[in-house]
């Protein structure tokens, strides 16, 4: 076996495979959010249309968008393999469970894992796929653009005004917290980063992120239902 | 029988360096033809199985733990003696030689001692290059405390976990050699029998504790480093499994039990609470370079606080006894353990116990708080700081240096020692007395060597604080691999030795039959049982003060203990599992042998010497030696009936011997 | 005290284990391992056969006892192996589980009792400082830092019981392993042979069947000897350190 498979597929190379596409995932989440917020923009999906054309278009960006598939592939096959030989490892569970030692997420990793995982294949169905591999959007034209694109902001739109979808985007959010809430840190001790005087710190940060990124996210579903139901006139 | 003690000639600070130089060598490629096997892997064992291993021999080592990590040496809390005269207070190896030959009451041989002292220096070496984290000063330089019975600082301590940092070390250096494949590892065995050829030790009959097999293996030669059997007593600061079977064994195959009285009682445990208590917990001596020792002048506030309406401090300064340093103003509360000891068993004899057995003493640390405090305060820069600051700080000070200590004494009893003073009681620790080896550790049977507390040889009739880890690693790491080589070197032609010999057979036969036979009583009381009633037989009337009457009676009870056990132990299961009680059950048959002798040894001891206390022997209330008729190590030879005792004398050419006096 | 026990008991590895119910009467001044000696006495002398639980120095050191009990390894209270817990820490009338390590890399001999000689052969694959008797300088030629020998020893301190990999939802021996090379890898002395030591250690440590290390931090809630999980972010730097950035090459 060559250094190189022996280091990756031993324990701690293994945890370092999921540490630094967890971290890369992370960075994702700061993007795409970054991204989203621009259907909150009240200008009927102008800025948001442009941005999405940009994404899928951009030459450098479709590369780092295939990165990022084999990323999240890679974390969630890794993930997966991990728990399996983990369970194996444990052997038998014992008869009385407690919850004293360890939080409950991170003893839930591979669980709160696959449910995410389940969350993307709705979630790239509803607008990945339907963006790139077919013709059912319209197309619109755009501020500053002279051609027109894809309207993927009705989608949106469309979308988050069915209830029981912005119910599945509210739990996969707040699956994504839990995630999160350990993996975080989590990455950071995977890599070897502890100690004393920024340990605190990264932990602190990783809590805040875990909760202000999944509910960055969760404002806009909550935001387009509400307007959809006329609770609030947002977009008028 | 004669015993020759094999001493070398010359003066004492050369006979070592002399000997060492001049002695008989096994060339490496005969060191790999060699088999030698080791039983028990503690301090003494690990060390001298990994050290042989490094050799070049091949080696077997057992122990009837599932991990050479598990020995009792783990436990050993306050530390390791050596002359290394690294804080300039005016030590030296003779001066170390000194305080032992005199803390053990002058009945230790002199060049064993010696030789002690001259390696200690090499052990401290050699743990420092194996990674033990001993205490260290700011300057990064090694830290020392000092111990009872002597007044330098040459401790070196990891914390109250000496023991088990130098065992980890040992036990690191043992894996390696079992990595390397020159130490195979046998865990889960436990030696049941010596295997003697032509007169010499060439294997030993182990059972396979998993399995319950007997097993056959053989060598061209047997160390035992099996510990000491202070659980004779079935209370003892000893672990639960600790016992003196292999030892045993070999003296019924004619090894001699040296002075087995020798008992030492550590004046620092944790009182006894209730009938169901199963070990003692020794608190570190290191405590007594702090606490001061004390009981209430007043008989009644002595029975106040046994009735729990009073406790320590509701008893003005006045009326407090710190009977210690008002009997032995020299050391103070830093005397040997024997004296502290045998003080405390007398203060409580005069009603002045303090725990609601009757049966403690206060170790006070009220005054070590307002020392340490002070100059803390001082050092903080505190100007007149209040009492309630003052001993804040120095309760961080003690928290310091014996949190682990002052926490487990909290789990134990439930009492909170920075509140209360602690209460203490003296308990069976240690066991100067084992199996009589001459001066290159080789018993009476040519080829079978003690190494560590398993042989009698260099205590004398005490041992002082942090001299038993001192000196089974001086045992393991620095003297048998010397000395092995004088009988090993006369073996290079001796073939290997095969356990198809008629003696294995013999052997393992004997064993399997006593197995069954103890299988087949089935009667009605447990081993358990047995061994609580030897105990209290042994403390009654052999324990911290002893006397004819009392050891005549108790020999008869033992007999008739044993006559009884062998009629009415019930063992459940079958001799061919893994059965606890079958392991038990042998060891305190063992035990009930060994405690026999003991008494008789104690009887044969018409003297008061270190940890043997004839209340008859004494002088103004203190133990009075008799040079004259028993300047002698007793080395007993078994007999069913009546053991039968051989002599070595001891002679004294570089120290006087006085009257031990701590006044 | 009245309780009520929950006793693992089980013949053999290949055997199916099950509960069995006893009730022990019992002080609160016991300790929980004489607790468990009264109920053997009283299973003795009913001629049954005693339930079989590792135990030696009980005095918190020796690293023998391990018992999960209601679903703790080493029971409730923080920084203590079973044999120092008592039974103040339970109350009259307590229904009390005691069942053995589980990890598959432990597999039970009897009852209670688990085979963790897996450990051993991770210290003998490199958890020592490659020095022959008698090779040794002065101790006091080398200093080391009074705060660093103290970090060394916090690691040191490990008891080599087991109770991180039962802990572990993971079974994973990380808290062990990294424990010795956090000890031996601080000290100048370790510190040589320091590559070499944490990649046998860590290769060993797979081969045994232990589980990988989730951060979930159970191990150390659990240890006895509160050794704390940043040995295993330093075992992490220095495994990862000892590939990558080898100063031979190795």
């Amino acid at each position: 076996m060559s250094w190189l498979t022996k280091f990756l597929t031993s324990s701690i190379g293994r945890k370092l495979i999921m540490s630094l596409t967890g971290l890369f995932l992370i960075l994702f989440l700061v993007v795409h959010l970054a991204g989203n917020l621009q259907l909150l923009i009240n200008d009927q999906g102008s800025s948001f249309n442009g941005y999405a054309y940009m994404m899928t278009h951009n030459p450098l960006i479709k590369v780092i968008a295939f990165g990022n598939y084999f990323f999240i592939i890679l974390h969630a096959i890794q993930g997966i393999m991990i728990a399996l030989a983990n369970r194996k490892a444990k052997g038998s569970k014992y008869a009385v469970s407690t919850n004293a030692t360890a939080s409950w997420s991170s003893k839930n990793m591979a669980i709160l894992g696959t449910l995410i995982l389940a969350f993307i294949c709705i979630h790239m169905g509803d607008f990945w796929y339907k963006m790139k591999f077919t013709d059912q959007l319209a197309m619109v034209s755009v501020d500053g653009m002279d051609m027109q694109v894809k309207d993927l902001y009705s989608q949106v739109k469309n979308t988050f005004s069915t209830w029981w979808l912005v119910l599945i985007y509210l739990v996969g959010l707040a699956t994504l917290a839990f995630h999160l809430w350990h993996g975080f840190q989590s990455s950071f001790q995977s890599l070897g980063i502890n100690h004393k005087k920024y340990t605190p710190f990264i932990q602190s940060v990783g809590k805040i992120f875990s909760i202000v990124i999944p509910l960055g996210f969760a404002i806009i579903p909550i935001i387009y239902f509400a307007d959809a139901m006329e609770w609030i006139n947002y977009f008028s | 029988m004669k015993l020759d003690a094999k001493e070398p000639a010359g003066e004492l600070d050369e006979k070592w360096t002399k000997y060492r130089s001049t002695m008989n060598l096994v060339a490496p490629n005969n060191k790999r033809r060699i088999d030698i096997i080791v039983v028990g892997t503690g301090l003494a064992g690990a060390a001298a199985a990994a050290t042989l291993g490094e050799l070049g021999y091949n080696v077997k080592a057992f122990t009837f733990h599932d991990s050479p990590r598990r020995a009792h040496s783990i436990a050993a809390q306050g530390g390791i003696n050596a002359a290394k005269n690294y804080q300039n207070d005016g030590d030296s190896v003779y001066r170390l030689f000194y305080d032992t030959i005199k803390g053990g009451d002058y009945r230790s041989r002199e060049s064993n001692v010696h030789r002690l002292a001259e390696v200690s220096r090499n052990i401290i070496d050699q743990c420092v290059a194996q990674g033990v984290p001993f205490a260290r000063e700011y300057g990064g330089l090694l830290a020392n405390r000092s111990f009872g019975g002597v007044q330098v600082s040459r401790t070196f301590y990891a914390r109250g976990q000496t023991g088990q940092q130098l065992l980890l070390g040992a036990y690191q250096s043992l894996s390696r050699q079992i990595a390397l494949g020159n130490v195979e590892m046998y865990n889960r065995h436990e030696m049941l029998d010596l295997v003697k050829i032509d007169g010499k030790a060439r294997g030993i009959i182990a059972r396979n504790l998993l399995t319950g097999k007997l097993e056959k293996f053989a060598a061209h030669c047997v160390v035992l480093a099996t510990g000491g059997y202070g659980n004779v007593f079935y209370l003892s600061t000893n672990a639960m499994t600790s016992n003196v079977t292999a030892s045993w064994r070999a003296v019924r195959k004619g090894a001699l039990m040296a002075n087995p009285c020798y008992t030492q009682i550590h004046p620092t445990c944790i009182p006894v609470s209730g009938d169901y208590q199963s070990k003692l917990t020794l608190m570190s001596e290191s405590l007594r370079n702090d606490g001061r020792v004390w009981v209430p002048k007043k008989v009644e506030d002595a029975k106040a606080i046994q009735q729990g309406k009073k406790t320590g401090l509701d008893i003005p300064e006045a009326d407090r006894d710190y009977y210690l340093e008002r009997r032995y103003p020299a050391f103070g509360n830093l005397v040997p353990r024997d004296v502290a000891s045998r003080a405390a068993k007398v203060a409580c004899d005069e009603g002045k116990g303090v725990a609601p057995t009757g049966l403690a003493v206060f170790l006070d640390f009220a005054s070590a708080f307002e020392r340490y405090g002070k100059s803390k305060a001082l050092s903080a820069g505190i100007n007149n700081p209040d009492k309630a600051t003052i001993t804040k700080l120095g309760k961080e000070v003690i928290e310091e240096k014996y949190g682990n200590l002052f926490q487990m004494y909290e789990k134990i009893s439930g009492e909170n020692p920075y509140e209360y003073p602690m209460k203490i009681y003296p308990a069976v620790h240690y066991t100067m007395g084992g199996l009589w080896v001459d001066y290159n550790l080789e018993t009476n049977v040519p080829g079978l060597f003690a190494l560590g507390e398993a042989n009698f040889s260099d205590h004398g009739a005490n041992r002082l604080g942090a001299s038993a880890l001192m000196q089974g690693l001086a045992d393991g790491y620095f003297v048998i691999p010397y000395t092995i080589g004088q009988f090993l070197s006369q073996e290079i032609r001796t073939e290997k030795i095969e356990t198809s010999a008629p003696e294995f057979e013999v052997a393992l036969k004997e064993t399997k039959a006593q197995l069954q036979k103890l299988i087949d009583i089935k009667g009605n009381q447990s081993v358990e049982s047995f061994h609580k009633r030897l105990g209290k037989i042994m403390w009654d009337y052999c324990g911290m003060a002893r006397n004819a009457e009392g050891l005549k009676k108790g020999r008869q009870m033992i007999r008739e203990l044993r006559a009884e056990f062998w009629k009415d132990v019930f063992v459940p299961g079958t001799a061919d599992e893994f059965n606890t009680e079958l392991e038990k059950a042998g060891r305190v048959a063992d035990f009930m042998e060994l405690g026999e002798t003991m008494i008789l040894d104690a009887l044969d001891r018409n003297e008061s010497c270190g940890g043997h206390f004839r209340e008859e022997y004494t002088e103004n209330g203190e133990a009075k030696r008799n040079d004259e008729d028993y300047t002698y190590v007793a080395a007993w030879e078994w007999d069913d009936n009546e053991p039968i005792v051989h002599k070595e004398a001891l002679t004294f050419k570089n120290v006087e011997l006085k009257t031990r006096s701590y006044k | 005290m009245n309780l009520t026990l929950k006793v693992w008991r089980q013949n053999n590895a290949q055997a199916k284990g099950q509960f069995e119910t006893h009730q022990v009467v019992a002080s609160e001044h016991m300790s929980f391992l004489e607790m468990l000696d009264v109920l053997n006495e009283t299973l003795i002398s009913e001629k049954k056969s005693p339930v079989v639980f590792a135990h030696d120095c009980r005095e918190g050191i020796c690293g023998t006892c391990n018992l999960v009990i209601n679903g703790r390894a080493h029971g409730p209270q923080k920084g203590t192996t079973v044999c120092q817990l008592h039974m103040r820490a339970f109350k009259d009338g307590d229904t009390i589980v005691v069942e053995p390590w589980r990890a598959a890399a432990f597999p039970v001999i009897k009852d209670l009792m688990v085979d963790r000689s897996s450990l051993d052969k991770i210290i003998q694959a490199g958890g020592y400082i490659s020095v022959n008797t008698g090779q040794a300088q002065d101790a006091n030629d080398i200093p080391i830092g009074k705060d660093v020998a103290s970090q060394a020893f916090d690691a040191a301190t490990c008891i080599g019981c087991g109770a991180c990999v039962a802990a572990c939802p993971n079974g994973s021996a990380m808290l062990f392993t990294s424990a010795k090379v956090a000890h031996l890898g601080l000290l100048p002395q370790g510190e040589v042979e320091a590559e070499a030591r944490v990649q046998s250690m860590v290769n060993q440590m797979d081969e045994e069947g232990f589980g990988m290390c989730s951060n979930t931090g159970a191990c150390e809630a659990e240890c006895p000897k509160e050794i704390s999980i940043s040995n295993i972010a330093m075992l992490n730097r220095q495994y990862m350190a000892s590939v990558l950035g080898s100063k031979t090459g190795v």
